[in-house]
């Protein structure tokens, strides 16, 4: 007993862990949207603005085949509208992530991903994660992209495209 | 793929995008691999010095919390052994349970607890690559050690789950000896999957068919909120059923109770064989007294004895016979090995061009690295085969063991609590009318139909 305790007790640290999404394994499956235990996923998208082409016709924000560029429901992909498309200048546009909307279906990274530069990913967000022993999204995630990551370090983001 | 016209002025560069954005997609089928390209728009220059935002990034849970944790779990493992033992207080009891319940229960949404503690310290036995987070061990390890010197007071008012089935708790039923006998078997054998499924890395079950976190998070699969619900309603009738009949974690809080340095007395003086002891409590854990065997009765449990102690080996190594086979398709509740399975039936198939869904996603990872997700997969499943072994093993043992603790008498002058079944919840010193002497109050009346109502005793309630 007392050798089992040591043991155990040799292979654990103070640092808690916390789980979270590789955006480099993730395949945009939409598992996320749907498996976390909470009502609305703590999964959500993030973007890396260091990445983004600023692009007027965003594969990320538009269907493949827009009718037209502009911010009409029917032209965008995003199901809750939770990408807000702003004017930079001339002929750029900051897309940004409204995270009270956004229910990490994972499609505006799939279109980021295919056809543009990947900015957009998704992410576990620390403050609504309840850090569930077992991950209910981990279990079910198609590119096996969860893991355990320090807790003092939460995050994995894109600081590289693709 | 470079755009065209980088440094040009910006309505150029505009259409240049358009165009190479739709040259990416007519040159991009859609099961390319896009891993390649790299940058395909680079980032703008902005003339009109357009500040990038910043990624926003809200921290993790600050590991002082967790500390907060652990202090909480220590002072009220502290607390509900001073209201057992030393104030004998039921109502003390009750209160530091219902702060249990807010705390760990509604305030930290039953997450962390140590009931699934356990299958991280399974899991990190076998798996060196997990790391075990001392919050969790803390949660494992504090229990158990109270547990073995004062008994189950982390069952009495600390443990959120307990606490909730403890408080829902309006008329209890006695459940039949032979029912709790056999029924008592079963949190080792939840225990011994939990713990297999956690060492093969496969899932977390006890907190995967965890049916009160749902409650305390007010959201949940349906199965678990239906279960959830339904163990609450049990439990108005029956005395802590997931505690009594599931926990695993109770199990080993039973084992080490048994060896326990102090335990619940019911009378602080000499026992009157009331009964009224025996009534209050509703889980059943109460002995009654039990004399020295005749030589006749003490041969024949000797013989009886024997014999099971014969059958025991038998039964180890038949469980682990059965285990052994369970093991194969226990494994497939492992994510690789099940990917593994789909990918050697999907051999023969073309691989999907369009592929959408999770399951065809999964399958095309596979084809990609089919070689990396089959040694895997045997791994497991080769480790699922010992564990099978181990798990049927251990429900040989448990169920021997059981039957030879139902063999052996052990002698007893008084009522008394069992060590291990005692949840040390205290209801039964309020019964008592030697403690309620010493109380100074007046002994309790005598149930009306005489020990008819042992089953339903006056007054029981929630008292």
């Amino acid at each position: 007993m007392g050798g089992l305790l040591g043991l155990v007790t040799g292979r654990s640290s103070a640092k808690d862990t916390v789980w979270q999404i590789d955006p480099q394994k993730c395949v945009r499956c939409g598992n996320c949207a749907i498996h976390c235990v909470l009502e609305q996923s703590a999964v959500k998208c993030v973007h890396s603005y260091a990445l983004c082409g600023y692009c007027q016709l965003c594969t990320g924000y538009f269907e493949p085949e827009p009718n037209d560029l502009n911010t009409g429901a029917e032209n965008c992909l995003c199901p809750t509208s939770a990408i807000k498309r702003t004017y930079i200048e001339d002929p750029y546009y900051e897309y940004t992530i409204d995270e009270r909307l956004c229910i990490g279906c994972a499609k505006c990274v799939e279109g980021c991903t295919r056809f543009g530069n990947g900015s957009l990913f998704l992410q576990v967000r620390h403050d609504r994660c309840l850090n569930c022993n077992e991950c209910a999204i981990a279990k079910v995630c198609a590119g096996d992209a969860f893991r355990r990551v320090p807790a003092d370090q939460p995050y994995l983001l894109k600081t590289d495209t693709h | 793929m470079k755009v065209e016209g980088r440094k040009q002025k910006a309505e150029g560069a505009g259409l240049a995008r358009v165009v190479a954005l739709w040259a990416a997609l007519l040159l991009f089928p859609l099961s390319a691999d896009v891993s390649l390209a790299e940058q395909r728009f680079p980032p703008p220059d902005f003339e009109g010095g357009h500040q990038l935002p910043i990624t926003t990034t809200p921290p993790a849970r600050a590991l002082a919390l967790e500390f907060l944790d652990i202090g909480v779990l220590a002072v009220f493992l502290g607390l509900a052994t001073w209201l057992v033992y030393r104030r004998r207080s039921r109502k003390g009891v009750m209160a530091l349970s219902l702060l249990s319940l807010l705390y760990f229960g509604f305030w930290r949404d039953g997450c962390i607890c140590a009931i699934g503690s356990l299958q991280n310290v399974a899991l990190t036995l076998c798996d060196r690559s997990y790391v075990l987070p001392l919050g969790v061990l803390a949660f494992f390890v504090l229990p158990l050690a109270v547990a073995i010197f004062a008994g189950r007071t982390f069952c009495a008012a600390v443990c959120p789950h307990g606490a909730l089935q403890d408080l829902v708790l309006i008329k209890p039923l006695k459940v039949p000896v032979w029912l709790e006998e056999a029924l008592s078997v079963l949190p080792f054998v939840y225990l011994g999957a939990g713990v297999l499924f956690a060492a093969t890395g496969s899932a977390f079950i006890i907190c995967q068919y965890d049916p009160f976190v749902p409650i305390f998070r007010l959201s949940g699969r349906t199965l678990m909120v239906l279960s959830g619900a339904g163990l609450v309603g049990l439990g108005m009738f029956v005395g802590r059923p997931y505690c009594r009949f599931l926990c695993p974690y109770g199990a080993l809080l039973k084992l080490a109770a048994t060896v326990a340095k102090w335990r619940v007395r019911v009378t602080p003086d000499s026992c009157t064989q009331c009964r009224l002891c025996e009534a209050s409590c509703p889980f059943g854990a109460m002995r009654e007294p039990q004399a020295a065997p005749g030589a006749q009765t003490l041969a024949r449990d000797r013989r009886r004895l024997a014999w099971l102690l014969l059958l025991l080996p038998i039964l180890l190594a038949g469980g682990g016979w059965l285990g052994s086979r369970f093991g194969a398709p226990a494994s497939r509740l492992h994510p690789t090995v099940s990917l593994a399975d789909q990918f050697i039936r999907a051999q023969g198939s073309p691989p999907k061009l369009d592929a959408l869904t999770p399951d065809e996603l999964a399958l095309e990872r596979a084809r990609q690295t089919p070689k990396e997700i089959l040694t895997a997969a045997a791994t497991i499943q080769r480790r699922f085969g010992i564990g099978g072994w181990f798990f049927g093993a251990w429900i040989g043992l448990v169920v021997g063991v059981k039957l030879i603790s139902l063999s052996v008498r052990r002698q007893r002058a008084d009522y008394e609590p069992d060590r291990g079944a005692c949840f040390a919840c205290a209801r039964c010193f309020e019964f008592c009318p030697n403690e309620r002497v010493r109380r100074g109050a007046k002994p309790v009346a005598a149930p009306a139909a005489g020990m008819t109502g042992v089953s339903n005793p006056q007054g029981l309630g929630r008292s």
